[in-house]
């Protein structure tokens, strides 16, 4: 599980908190949405429920950040790397660029931990199949699309099997097609149990993704419940959030005067 | 007279750099490569030696109040083989070893994965770098920046263009550290590398071969049979 109890973070450098009185679970297993306007914090959470922030960016931490029981503030890097993967929403800036193949790039992480080789290859194999990437790995990584670096970035990070990953915005930057398939692969993760924390303009992701989804404004959370409700309150456009499509077309359908049953 | 000097070197540029290069079918890249690398340093190296090599007697011909004389051409033939030998195997190292494969030999062979991996890294970045700013370039041009014509314009040109690439690259080390650190680099100790380059038998008795003959090659100069 990982858990962040009363949570705050500060930038180093600065006087303003970036995060605020943050209390939050995820559970394996469990998908958790975190939506809010640019700048309200979703990306300071994910550094901070990666353990990122503050040892690797430095700031302040105020709080507790525990994943499976363990302080992220006790842990070396690679220890955590082993229970928590991040992936940012720049799929470029994911690949490692020493890699010459797909294969290669996503055994990066797991030959890293200090695996033999035959676990490694084992792995690899494993996660380019739960991905669905399996054609592509013999596929230069810097060659690939968009959409294909992103699936490639995960899973780099499933074969390091974290027992969580935590998403920046990981479409943001992804045509239709590419959504679609960082969007597929992901359902597939979390069917296999992985605890997934995805931050996300893009609503659409969250539906039928997410059990939960935290709706993070100006640093504090400013409402979590299941998605079923989080995603049609009326309050989201006041936070900066863009309700999903299927809750935008009701409610024109509504303003226009009419009913319509949407699937 | 003017090329006994260089006789046995050029014989050894022609085995150890020209055949192999003819034999992994680089060599007209090879010769085309070193050639541009070597053009600038060969042609001084030329033009002093051949005119202002000290108390040389042998007039060739006269070009106003400087002499170009057979003992300053002897030695800048003798400069310019040296020239060709080192810039022919370095490209010739370049042409035909990837630097991932060379990167990961070196890490089998006890380099540190941290250093091996600055190694590479840097190397794979001057053609991300280079991709980067022909983007950028095809960007400043789509906004009115000419990078064409007399040579203040193109220098002008670059400063758009250098200053997006630089910054874009600063902007995303941090990125790339913190992916770094999230995939387990900093992990201490040896990694059990996925494969390791092929290296044949043929091929270790060559490397061994050569590293005798380059002791071999020393001493005989050293005694003056070279």
């Amino acid at each position: 599980m990982l858990k962040l109890s009363l949570v705050s973070y500060r930038y180093a450098g600065t006087n303003r908190l970036a995060l605020r009185d943050i209390n939050l679970e995820l559970a394996d297993g469990e998908v958790v949405g975190v939506v809010g306007a640019n700048e309200a914090g979703k990306t300071t959470l994910c550094l901070v429920a990666s353990g990122l922030a503050p040892r690797s960016i430095g700031g302040t931490l105020g709080g507790s950040v525990l994943i499976d029981g363990h302080a992220t503030a006790d842990l070396q890097m690679h220890e955590l790397a082993a229970l928590v993967g991040i992936c940012f929403q720049n799929p470029y800036t994911q690949l490692s660029q020493v890699a010459d193949t797909v294969f290669e790039e996503v055994a990066f992480g797991a030959m890293n931990l200090g695996l033999d080789r035959a676990e490694v290859i084992r792995r690899v194999n494993e996660a380019l199949a739960a991905i669905g990437i399996a054609e592509l790995g013999e596929r230069d990584p810097r060659r690939l699309s968009g959409g294909q670096m992103q699936l490639v970035a995960v899973a780099g990070l499933l074969a390091m099997r974290p027992r969580h990953l935590v998403l920046d915005e990981p479409v943001a930057q992804l045509d239709p097609e590419g959504r679609a398939l960082v969007a597929d692969a992901l359902r597939r993760l979390a069917a296999a149990g992985t605890g997934l924390l995805i931050a996300e303009h893009d609503t659409d992701l969250l539906v039928g993704l997410c059990s939960r989804v935290v709706v993070i404004d100006n640093g504090s959370i400013a409402e979590v419940g299941s998605a079923d409700e989080v995603l049609v309150d009326p309050r989201l456009e006041k936070w900066g959030v863009e309700p999903p499509a299927r809750v935008r077309l009701a409610r024109a359908v509504a303003a226009a005067g009419m009913t319509a049953e949407l699937p | 007279m003017i090329l006994g000097g260089v006789f046995w070197p050029l014989v050894i540029v022609g085995l150890l750099v020209l055949l192999p290069a003819a034999a992994s079918r680089v060599l007209p890249q090879l010769l085309r490569f070193a050639v541009l690398f070597s053009l600038p340093i060969a042609i001084s190296a030329l033009l002093v030696n051949l005119f202002f090599y000290p108390g040389a007697q042998t007039v060739i011909f006269r070009l106003g109040p400087i002499t170009a004389t057979a003992e300053g051409l002897s030695f800048a033939i003798e400069i310019l083989c040296r020239i060709a030998a080192i810039s022919g195997a370095v490209t010739l190292f370049y042409l035909t070893t990837k630097p991932s494969e060379l990167v990961l030999d070196l890490e089998r062979r006890g380099v540190p994965a941290r250093l091996a991996f600055v190694a590479n890294a840097s190397v794979q970045t001057v053609p991300a770098m280079a991709e980067r700013a022909q983007v950028i370039v095809a960007a400043q041009r789509a906004r009115g920046l000419n990078t064409e014509g007399s040579v203040w314009r193109r220098i002008r040109g670059i400063v758009p263009i250098v200053g997006p690439v630089m910054l874009g690259s600063i902007a995303e080390v941090e990125e790339r550290s913190m992916t770094l650190e999230s995939r387990g680099f900093t992990h201490p100790g040896r990694r059990d590398l996925l494969w390791s380059p092929p290296d044949a038998l043929w091929q270790r008795l060559l490397r061994w071969l050569l590293v005798v003959g380059l002791v071999g090659v020393t001493i005989a100069h050293f005694v003056g049979w070279l």
